[in-house]
């Protein structure tokens, strides 16, 4: 184990109050088994993953109730052992508002496991390893919720280094701090695995520098790992991004179309890789994730919740909101989202909750037409020209947006942060970026559309050429005797069904 | 003077030749504007414009038979995209050739369906699966809400859904702020 | 209502508080401007200040607009102070304030209102008093004369009555120029080099106010220091061929008003360029052409036109200077 130095800085960023401490006074907290959970089944990114269970089952502890379809795709498990209550549209964790499928299990409180079967990967190998992290419903706990299995690399890829992303770099959460203070140890043993698993030579944890005291934990446990290194970036939002702290730690600019495999590295949440040495170790699948719930709340802290536990438990336990305004935001403070009800279960993706302070959904001064002073520009991580692709997305100039970059904005939020007339730029982005992307989709069902209608067009002119060779076939082959004797037997044809329709007119 | 005259013939001759040259070597094989206007058109094969389909709209488009402001499913922005790309004054919608509305497919009640095909042969893009005598459905990925099949059925089973918003086709919507003392306008 | 999306906490900062930063880096440009020409240049800022106040409001009653929002951002007030403290001291009320008007009618809202005026507002007014008014414009006061506050006042409501041919001179830039103009050359600099001395101080005055700017992070360091050196080494390159046709590059700087432009005129942010590379291209361009105005154009400071020229290719200049976007080449 060794500590880098840092020499490498990103464009940009800014520098918020951080307000980590008030949450990290008290370790990690339990929460009690809940009544209902609502599990819904969009909890991560890819196709949705099939039933395998129907109302009235019981199920056991981490019981396979959804399989993953196709391999962009998670399984889903049952958190706790109970009945299937009932298969419904459930309220999700989503800015839409949207109800979506999920299921709803009702708990017997006896907490049952299912038999754990831990994998033993020397064993078995690492591509039929991989193949069973299917099933395990691991998705990226950092909040992207992406198959964690379809990172573990292929044979077409070559992973050099591993890199585990300790960032956390918004204000406000603290579940990955935690989760180092206390299980540095599982973390350490989980490096070890996906690094054999991915075939790297080396790892780099990656954490911002206000973190003392997860790094000293991870600096005691990684003491006789020599392949095990640990950088130290400064406290800079947006650090924890996967491309700018790649970049931070060797100087690789990853450009967006490319993956970070491409270039040798593959990187992991702290939790994701806890998440998965307890599958492959224990046979535990993904059942539980640490979540925050900060800010405008009484008791701020840390829980370990069970997937599909209602939100108002987690609320109710922390006291509630000191200011009342039933605001609710998931995620942090530059990237969340206002939460449009609070009726909605845990999710995989749910890393943070915050109670909304008083400042953060008040309604602010009215924004000021565009001053040009570029202070977006200078606060973009990305380097790209914000003031640009705001006026084009205010005009709906996609086209020119998109020229200038647009998909390659992460909305990490630095812009409208430091923006001196209050111009609220990532609602413009992430307008224009929904509208294009609908764009495309509505440009490649037209070109569906076309292409069967083309077919039908040619499948129609077919069928008349054949017909039309057929009747000149017919009427090449049969002479003149033939042909007489052809309408003779037609005509008899024709008289016989006439007498048979008289004769059942007749019974009738 | 008759020097001016002369070198301004001299160059017009030469530019008329190199203009003439380029013209036969670089001629481009088809039509490619047809090509153009078929890519804006929304492919919903409806006929309201009055053709049999959109590419012989776009094609009536580019000979000048047609105008460009005959296509409901496209909307305004078709118009609008159809107009810079024939380098046109924009005009709006004809109403006479039908009104934009929301996208929608078709449904066909199965307790009615009595299997008479007439369906299937009216859609333009084979979005209906069945055969004589067996039960009719519409493909909803393939169906491009063009109600050609709604006049054919003798039962008159088939209606049409309009997709609504779901958690799969959700969109951002537009940043509405003032900055006048008069009423936002809505986008 | 618009703040129902991310990010939900903000910076602290508003158009306000950039342009109070800006009017507090004038202030000791100004103060060694009275200290060395007198009361005037206040008089002149008052009369600016509220002839812009006065007739934004008016014009933003006109548009439609809140009053209340636009009124504060303070924008209308700098422009009109670059404006006075860029004119003659001595100059009657009505320039001030007919070039004040031009300034936030129609340079800045005629154009747009904040954000959309192409040109530099205070260059536009400057400019167009200087050809509308030009013998009152090349009119400047000699600090040798010290006149109190009660004359300033009476020159401002009345205007210079009698040609006072002691007290009222042109600016060091100009006397040599015509000198020039006229064959004679100049050597002996002792007759005006009082005045030169003044200009100086009042540039490092400017020079101290934009260095707060610029430590503020109001400015970047592009514009005015690629402004400086570009000015620096063309002036270099023709004093070095002949030094007596063309002054040493020091007296470029320091005097005109080459140092109130570095900081505070091509660093407006609306009419000017938004990318690194743009800022020094522009600033390249307006000290290039500040210079050939001065030694071979007609007018004797060419700060203002050499802006507006400017002003009109950042469209092309921001086109073309955009920055790689991270990792792609």
């Amino acid at each position: 184990m060794k500590i880098i130095e840092n020499i490498f800085k990103f464009n940009g960023g800014v520098k918020a109050q951080t307000r980590k401490s008030i949450s990290t006074k008290v370790g990690i907290q339990k929460i009690g088994i809940p009544k209902y959970l609502k599990i819904p089944l969009r909890q991560h990114i890819g196709n949705l993953p099939k039933l395998k269970v129907k109302e009235g089952d019981v199920v056991l502890k981490g019981q396979l109730i959804a399989e993953a379809d196709g391999s962009v795709s998670a399984a889903i498990h049952a958190p706790t052992s109970g009945k299937i209550k009932s298969i419904e549209k459930i309220l999700l964790p989503h800015p839409s508002g949207l109800p979506d499928y999920g299921v709803i299990i009702e708990s017997d409180m006896k907490d049952k496991w299912i038999k754990k079967i831990p994998i033993n990967w020397a064993k078995i190998g690492v591509e039929a390893t991989i193949k069973a992290l299917q099933n395990s419903g691991i998705v990226g706990l950092g909040g992207a919720a992406f198959p964690s299995h379809l990172k573990m690399g292929s044979k077409a890829t070559k992973i050099n280094t591993l890199i585990v992303n300790a960032a956390e770099c918004e204000p406000y959460i603290t579940c990955d701090d935690m989760v180092m203070r206390e299980r540095s140890e599982d973390l350490i043993n989980g490096i070890e695995l996906v690094e054999s698993l991915l075939g790297a030579k080396n790892t780099i944890i990656g954490i911002e520098d206000n973190k003392p005291e997860a790094l000293s934990q991870l600096q005691f446990h990684t003491k006789s790992h020599k392949n095990i290194s640990i950088k130290v970036v400064p406290t800079i939002y947006p650090s924890g991004d996967a491309k700018r702290l790649i970049f931070l730690i060797n100087g690789i600019k990853i450009p967006k179309g490319k993956r970070s495999s491409e270039y040798g590295i593959q990187m992991f949440n702290v939790a994701t890789i806890i998440a998965i040495y307890r599958y492959i170790s224990f046979g535990e699948p993904s059942l539980s994730r640490i979540t925050t719930i900060s800010g405008n709340i009484t008791k701020p802290q840390n829980y370990e919740v069970l997937f599909g536990t209602p939100l108002k438990a987690l609320i109710n336990q922390s006291g509630g909101q000191k200011i009342k305004n039933d605001n609710f935001i998931m995620g942090g403070p530059m990237m969340g989202f206002k939460l449009p009800s609070i009726d909605v279960p845990v999710t995989k993706a749910m890393n943070c909750v915050l109670g909304a302070e008083p400042e953060m959904i008040e309604d602010k001064k009215e924004p000021l037409p565009c001053i040009r002073c570029a202070k977006c520009a200078e606060a973009c991580p990305v380097s790209l020209q914000p003031q640009e692709l705001y006026w084009f997305s205010k005009s709906d100039q996609f086209e020119k947006a998109q020229e200038y970059k647009l998909f390659d904005c992460i909305e990490c939020g630095c812009c409208s942060y430091v923006c001196p007339s209050n111009i609220p730029l990532v609602q413009f982005y992430r307008y224009a970026k929904s509208e294009l992307i609908s764009e495309f989709r509505a440009q490649e069902e037209a070109d569906v559309a076309r292409e069967r209608n083309e077919f039908r067009i040619m499948r129609l002119e077919r069928e008349k050429q054949e017909r039309a060779e057929r009747n000149a076939k017919r009427r090449a082959q049969s002479s003149k005797e033939e042909k007489s004797k052809l309408i003779d037997e037609k005509r008899a044809a024709i008289s016989a069904a006439m007498d048979r329709i008289k004769e059942y007119e007749k019974k009738k | 003077m008759l020097i001016a005259i002369l070198v301004l013939i001299l160059l017009a001759l030469i530019i008329g030749l190199v203009l003439g040259f380029s013209s036969i070597k670089f001629k481009v094989k088809g039509d490619p504007i047809v090509e153009k206007i078929d890519a804006i058109l929304p492919q919903t094969q409806c006929g309201q414009c009055s053709y049999p389909g959109c590419k012989p709209y776009a094609k009536a488009i580019a000979s000048g038979e047609a105008d460009i402001n005959q296509c409901p499913p496209g909307g305004e922005d078709g118009v609008k995209a159809l107009a810079e790309l024939m380098g046109v004054e924009y005009k709006p919608l004809d109403e006479s050739h039908g009104i934009t509305k929301p996208k929608s497919v078709a449904f066909i009640d199965e307790d009615t369906c009595i299997g008479c095909t007439l369906c299937i042969q009216a859609c333009p893009v084979d979005a209906i699966l069945g055969a004589a005598k067996q039960m009719h459905t519409i493909i909803e990925k393939e169906c491009t809400g063009c109600e050609l099949c709604l006049p054919p059925c003798p039962v008159d089973c088939i209606t049409m859904e309009v997709i609504e918003e779901n958690a799969e086709n959700w969109k951002w919507k537009y940043p509405v702020y003032s900055l006048s003392k008069k009423p936002a306008k809505v986008q | 209502m618009f703040n129902q999306q991310s990010p939900f906490i903000q910076k602290t900062s508003s158009v306000t508080q950039v342009m109070l930063l800006v009017m507090l880096a004038l202030i000791p440009g100004i103060l060694v401007y009275v200290y060395y020409f007198g009361f005037g240049v206040l008089f002149n800022l008052s009369a600016a200040i509220i002839t812009a106040l006065v007739s934004e409001f008016i014009i933003l009653k006109m548009r439609g607009l809140s009053v209340k929002n636009y009124i504060t951002d303070g924008s209308a007030i700098v422009a009109a102070s670059l404006l006075a403290i860029s004119i003659p001291s001595i100059a009657p009320w009505w320039i001030i304030v007919i070039g004040t008007l031009f300034t936030i009618v129609i340079a800045k809202h005629l154009y747009g209102g904040l954000g959309s005026n192409l040109f530099n507002p205070a260059m536009v007014g400057y400019a167009a008093l200087l050809i509308s008014f030009p013998a009152i414009m090349t009119k400047w006061p000699q600090p040798i004369e010290y006149l109190s506050i009660h004359e300033h006042l009476n020159i401002f409501l009345y205007g210079l009555k009698e040609k006072v041919d002691g007290f009222t001179s042109a600016t060091p830039l100009d006397f040599v120029k015509t000198q020039l103009f006229l064959g004679n050359k100049v050597i002996d600099t002792s007759s005006y080099q009082s005045y030169a001395n003044a200009t100086k101080i009042i540039g490092i005055g400017y020079l101290l106010g934009g260095i707060f700017l610029w430590y503020k992070k109001i400015i970047t360091w592009h514009l005015p220091i690629t402004f400086i050196i570009s000015l620096f080494v063309i002036a270099s390159i023709f004093w070095l061929i002949d030094p007596i046709q063309f002054q040493n590059p020091m007296t470029h700087i320091l005097s005109g008003g080459s140092l109130l432009c570095a900081f505070f005129i091509i660093t407006d942010p609306v009419s000017g360029p938004t990318t690194p590379k743009g800022k020094i291209i522009f600033a390249l361009g307006v000290a290039v052409l500040v210079y050939l105005i001065r030694v071979f154009g007609g007018y004797p400071e060419g700060i203002a036109f050499a802006v507006i020229f400017m002003n009109i290719c950042v469209p092309l200049i921001d086109k073309y200077s955009q920055p790689k976007v991270f990792g792609h080449d």
